[in-house]
């Protein structure tokens, strides 16, 4: 993974003093709420229903087994000794001292780790997917041109007040597991007919209030021109992007305004001024930050392991987590292995202390002392020998990992909702929690794979909208309740999902889940996954099912409200 | 506290008097002639009105833009202005610093370029390096800790006005 050298310690450790000036400023009474907003928030901290909340970047999801032990250690002096992977591939703490922040992020600097732009209204961090270099099939490995964005991203001077927050995503694998469509900027590592590499950017995709899938403005940019192109694209953003109301303040809403060939056409404009300028990459710098993701020390191993075929002809439960939870690797007699954070009874993405600890021992110990993290709030380690894949397994199952529901209704994507969040209309980890307890872990094989997301608030952090069933936690006169939606995709044909119909209270969530599950069960052809059902015989099959007799009046207040 | 200027590194005294959108219009003729021999920075529609006029007064003329104002309106003018200002309605609109980057290095623009409006010391760095070399704190600033924001960062990673080459080409 990518090493911090001397001058990005230096412009850390600068990042650190300023912030801690500033924040003994604020307790000083200095600087006002308004004014020290923005510098909080750029340094990860939000202000929270209970206490702060503290949100690390995990730059494009990658961390070493060190990370995570200072991750570790700040959870337990100064937090509540656990913490919760985000759907930006970052961590965040839900209870640390506002005054004891700049101490945590000291710390953060010792392991290259930072706060930096994980909220606010600045580019944020750079994900791609959790795949990335190990998967089978990739055009190119996207780790190195995200680090090469989260440079140049890094204090950027000029967009550190846009209108509203900017999200970046990469994918260089053939298969999209990082929901590049709906980011402000999706870009798809390609190769031309000469075999040169470039991107195909989308722009202006995004979830939230008005969730839209990014469109092409450009079909393939050379690699040397990523950072002038992308500049260009902030610069028309941040001049015309609207400032005069929030919920229309993301790129999107610029896009769909102005045309997307109009805004082309004025990134267009903008790029040619600065084109082929001193921000374009030179083949050294791709070279220099290529290096950091070069295959580790793998060795030479046989395509088939025998102590695997022996473990899964012995052992069901490790035969079942192994087909659910185990990739296909590049590399022959390797795996990619993902940790499923959603065990039933645990907040979805939830860690202790002991497991973050326990996770970078078995990072060392198995997959050369690193790991990603999903956007889908779990675990990768990508190099594991299939020979140690039952040791492993072993292991995990001693600290309430082994959960093997990779891809399954249960390995939910899930906000942390009403329980913390400030914003947030309404709970949504105990909604996980009951859709958990009321599926049988036969059941959720039968059903295959599905996802599930929930968001408690329509800013969709839970991306609510490109899960297959979306649940979206609304306030209705000031209780709490859940809007269904179907039909929602994060691949490469991303989806919006459409509502289903009125909104339901929180104790009636598992029952229609589980008649919608039925819908499916009923109609689904021989090894036709969910998805692929419901686009097939459409919403009506479903609404009849959750609705269908039911009193009539209900509808109606719903479709009033 | 009365406001402070600093420029092009240091304390400095403002020898400019500022006209704010209202104080021109209809009467610009009457209100330019309590100005006479001042050096007055001049809302953008005054200039474009009254450029001539504004060119012929003794005293020296700058031109302000609010932060929805294109620095295009002066792609004409830039050799004819020792200074221009841009606006900060807040310090958390943006706008003017892809405008400074804009007059900077796609235009050219070598006069000083002033940040006005709500501009606090914990902006500043980004500023200077998006081309500003004049800020006109907001009147409770102190300037002296404005001055130290000015150095917050040793280096950066971008390409910037106040250092054209990015860090990846710098790189020992």
């Amino acid at each position: 993974m990518y090493r911090y050298d001397n001058y990005d310690h230096q412009m850390l450790a600068d990042r650190v003093a300023q912030f801690r000036d500033q924040t003994s400023r604020y307790l000083a009474g200095q600087l006002s709420d308004s004014e020290f907003l923005p510098l909080r928030l750029q340094n990860g901290l939000y202000v929270q229903r209970l206490a702060p909340m503290l949100r690390i970047a995990i730059p494009y999801g990658m961390l070493s087994s060190t990370q995570l032990r200072k991750l570790a250690h700040i959870a337990d002096y100064y937090d509540k000794g656990y913490a919760h992977l985000t759907t930006r591939q970052n961590i965040q703490f839900n209870w640390p001292a506002l005054a004891e922040v700049p101490d945590i992020l000291a710390h953060l600097a010792e392991v290259e780790m930072h706060a930096i732009q994980t909220s606010g209204n600045c580019i944020r961090n750079t994900t791609t997917d959790q795949f990335a270099g190990v998967s089978a099939d990739e055009v190119e490995d996207a780790r190195a041109y995200c680090e090469i964005i989260r440079q140049w991203s890094t204090f950027h001077p000029e967009f550190a007040y846009l209108p509203r927050k900017f999200k970046i995503a990469v994918c260089g694998t053939r298969r999209d597991q990082a929901a590049t469509q709906v980011h402000d900027i999706g870009l798809y590592i390609v190769r031309n007919d000469a075999g040169d590499i470039g991107f195909r950017v989308l722009v202006g995709g995004g979830l939230g209030r008005t969730p839209v899938i990014g469109s092409e403005i450009c079909e393939f940019l050379p690699q040397q021109h990523l950072l002038s192109y992308l500049d260009a694209i902030l610069r028309v953003y941040n001049r015309e992007g609207r400032r005069d109301n929030k919920y229309k303040a993301r790129i999107k809403i610029l896009v769909k305004e102005s045309g997307v060939d109009n805004f082309r056409d004025k990134v267009e404009a903008e790029w040619q001024a600065i084109k082929d300028g001193p921000m374009t990459l030179t083949q050294d710098e791709v070279e220099r930050c290529r290096a950091f993701f070069h295959d580790p020390a793998y060795k030479d191993l046989p395509a088939q392991s025998d102590t695997l075929k022996q473990a899964l002809s012995s052992d069901v439960m490790f035969a079942a987590w192994y087909q659910q939870n185990v990739a296909a690797h590049k590399k022959q007699g390797y795996a990619i292995v993902t940790i499923c954070v959603k065990k039933t009874g645990f907040a979805p993405g939830d860690l202790d202390s002991a497991q973050m600890r326990f996770v970078a021992d078995m990072a060392d110990t198995y997959s050369f002392g690193e790991m990603r993290i999903a956007h889908t709030q779990n675990i990768v380690f990508a190099d594991v020998e299939q020979d140690q894949l039952y040791q492993l397994w072993q292991n995990l199952k001693t600290q309430d990992l082994e959960a093997d529901n990779l891809g399954l209704l249960n390995d939910m994507i899930c906000c942390p909702g009403g329980d913390f969040c400030a914003l947030a209309n309404a709970k949504s980890i105990p909604i996980a929690e009951s859709i958990q307890r009321r599926f049988s872990h036969e059941e959720l094989r039968d059903i295959g794979s599905v996802s599930l997301n929930i968001s408690g608030c329509m800013n969709a952090c839970g991306h609510h909208h490109v899960g297959n069933i979306g649940i979206l936690g609304v306030d209705k006169k000031g209780e709490e309740y859940y809007q269904v939606s179907l039909g929602g995709s994060a691949d490469n044909n991303t989806a919006l999902g459409k509502i289903v119909g009125p909104a339901f209270s929180q104790d009636e969530i598992p029952v229609v889940i589980e008649k919608i599950v039925a819908v499916y069960k009923k109609s689904r052809e021989p090894q036709e996954a969910f998805l692929n059902t419901y686009n097939r015989i459409g919403m009506e099959p479903f609404k009849d099912a959750l609705y269908g007799s039911k009193d009539k009046s209900r509808s109606a207040q719903g479709a009033a409200s | 506290m009365s406001q402070t200027l600093i420029k092009d590194g240091s304390i400095s005294t403002d020898n400019w008097v500022l006209l704010a959108a209202d104080t021109l219009g209809d009467t610009q003729a009457d209100k330019l002639a309590q100005h006479d021999g001042d050096d007055i920075i001049v809302p953008l529609n005054c200039w474009l009105e009254i450029r001539e006029q504004l060119l012929a007064r003794p005293g020296k003329t700058g031109v302000w833009l609010q932060s929805n104002e294109t620095p295009l309106a002066l792609a004409e003018d830039l050799s004819r202005l020792p200074l221009i200002a841009l606006n900060f309605p807040a310090f958390s609109d943006g706008r003017a610093y892809s405008s400074a980057r804009e007059l900077r290095q796609n235009m050219g623009y070598t006069g000083e370029l002033r940040a006005i409006g709500d501009v606090l010391r914990d902006q500043l760095f980004y500023m200077a390096r998006c081309g500003f070399n004049a800020f006109a704190l907001r009147d409770d600033q102190n300037a002296d800790a404005a001055l130290g924001a000015l150095t917050d960062f040793r280096d950066a990673y971008q390409a910037s006005v106040d250092r054209p080459e990015p860090l990846f080409r710098r790189r020992a």
